[in-house]
């Protein structure tokens, strides 16, 4: 493959991942917002795979099987195994209604393209033009985190930043450190069991993982 | 002849086969849904018969019928079917095109939805003012979708000239996915603003869902015949635009006889392909209820909105 495609092929990653961001936010079942999470990690590996081609760093072609094992698949499971244990009522309760969502969620993409632009400009690197993406991607995640009430979708959102996070680092430094991202790794692997444990043990003090519940009963 | 007469000619012949050739196209879904459905269905002319008996017949009004609603089949099916000689069909450059952009072909669309929600209100009946209250609903989340997918077009050939826009499309050998994110909202706006099945079902006439068939329900003879023939120009204008913008390969660059042809057969082509889609689609999938539309409509704007910020962000400083 020739540079002007791979540079497209990046091109077409990074919308995928902002589409996927997007998707994410919209859903109104939480299996389908796993569906979209595991699409993420799915999506992430390929970038990965495509900026070690690009560089030619070996590491990154580790780190993307990594990313595809455990954020395409590990952590999806792990999540969908909590929902199915748990009886989550399967709806997506959001605070603010969609198209509203939506909307905030276009300003700062916006934003994200504004403040990235300066930075664009002074990069040599062929992924430079994705940081605007990858910034909104890490925003995006943080209004998932923001706009839901139940546990699980907040720490989904929490994850989707972790992998645009993640997806910041491959396009604007072609990669972290081997150590860096397989302590990242683990870390986010833990954090998923504790999450899992956490819920287990709210759903048994406060019998519900819906967040307005767990406040209102721990005021009595 | 010279070459602006040929242009001329064939721009004229583009558009009489536009409307001409509108209700065989509602006649083919017609069909496949039925085999789909494991019917034999109606044979593929008989959208062309049902017009010509529609002709035929004897066209009654409403006592307290006003002009308005005289005029509507008329000012409907002309500004429809000057909407549809705007688009190129099988030749690119066309002398049309000057006359009325994107935009143009856009006001020229909702010039008839608004004759067309007055005309429903005009009667009194509760049906007529329902449907024509959801159309304009509907329309104001649809519109701006449509035209922000048609922007994404226009921002890379730097025209809203649709024959501009087509040469441009014709001669991208990049992969643009920008592009993508217009098609995908295009697509969806096609199907809600010709009031396809998972918006409206043109097929019933129940009425706690339907939205077109409502403000038409008083026309009946060449009233009616004149706006069922409008929608199913509606109908292939849309196809011809998407086909046209997005998979635009067969084109003729120019008028020779020769590209002419096999443009009109690669046409023909492309426009069967996505009505055997539209058919498996309408097979597909259910009605979704009325107050999921606005969800949909402002799906297919954040849609064509990525789509513009993707084309900032990755097509331009690249």
């Amino acid at each position: 493959m020739d540079d002007v495609m791979l540079q497209e092929a990046i091109s077409v990653a990074a919308s995928l991942m902002l589409l996927i961001s997007f998707a994410l936010l919209a859903q109104h079942r939480l299996l389908s917002v796993l569906h979209w999470f595991a699409a993420q990690g799915v999506v992430l590996a390929l970038t990965t795979l495509l900026v070690a081609v690009i560089s030619g760093h070996y590491e990154l072609y580790f780190s993307a099987l990594m990313t595809l094992l455990l954020k395409g698949a590990l952590l999806p499971w792990l999540l969908w195994r909590i929902i199915r244990k748990m009886h989550v009522h399967r709806e997506v309760e959001p605070l603010v209604n969609m198209p509203v969502t939506m909307l905030i969620a276009l300003t700062l993409v916006l934003i994200c393209f504004y403040v990235a632009l300066p930075i664009e400009r002074m990069s040599q690197l062929v992924t430079h033009n994705t940081l605007a993406i990858a910034m909104a991607t890490v925003f995006l995640g943080m209004l998932m985190m923001i706009t839901r009430k139940k546990a699980i979708t907040q720490v989904i959102g929490f994850l989707s930043i972790e992998n645009a996070l993640f997806f910041t680092a491959v396009g604007a430094t072609h990669g972290m450190p081997m150590i860096v991202e397989l302590g990242v790794a683990f870390d986010v692997l833990i954090a998923a069991i504790i999450f899992g444990l956490f819920f287990t043990h709210m759903r048994n003090t406060f019998d519900s993982l819906d967040l307005d519940v767990i406040q209102e009963k721990s005021k009595r | 002849m010279s070459l602006s007469m040929t242009l001329w000619v064939l721009n004229l012949a583009q558009a009489a086969l536009m409307v001409l050739a509108a209700p065989l196209l509602a006649g083919i879904i017609q069909k496949c849904k039925a085999r789909l459905q494991n019917r034999r269905g109606a044979p593929i002319l008989q959208p062309y018969r049902n017009l010509l008996k529609l002709f035929g017949k004897e066209a009654l009004l409403a006592e307290n019928a006003s002009w308005i609603f005289r005029t509507t089949p008329y000012v409907l099916f002309t500004t429809t079917a000057l909407a549809a000689s705007v688009v190129p069909v099988f030749l690119v450059d066309l002398p049309s095109a000057l006359i009325a952009d994107v935009i143009a072909m856009a006001a020229l669309l909702a010039l008839a939805r608004f004759w067309l929600a007055l005309a429903g209100m005009d009667i009194g009946t509760a049906f007529g003012g329902m449907g024509a209250s959801r159309e304009m609903t509907f329309s104001a989340m649809a519109e701006p979708a449509m035209l922000m997918s048609m922007f994404v077009m226009s921002l890379g050939a730097h025209s809203t000239n649709l024959s501009t826009m087509v040469q441009h499309a014709l001669h991208l050998d990049h992969l643009l996915p920008s592009v993508a994110f217009a098609l995908a909202a295009l697509l969806m706006v096609a199907i809600a603003e010709n009031g396809r099945i998972p918006i409206d079902n043109p097929s019933t006439h129940l009425e706690l869902t339907m939205i077109h068939e409502a403000m038409i329900l008083e026309y009946s003879g060449r009233h009616l015949a004149l706006i069922e023939w409008a929608s199913q120009i509606k109908l292939l204008l849309f196809a011809t635009l998407i086909i046209s913008l997005f998979v635009p390969w067969g084109i003729a660059e120019s008028p020779a006889i020769q590209p002419v042809l096999a443009a009109l057969v690669f046409w023909f082509g492309k426009v069967v392909l996505l009505a055997v889609a539209l058919a498996v689609l309408e097979t597909g999938l259910a009605k979704i209820r009325l107050f999921q539309v606005p969800e949909y409509l402002s799906t297919a704007f954040v849609l064509a909105f990525l789509g513009m910020l993707v084309h900032y962000i990755l097509e331009v400083g690249a």
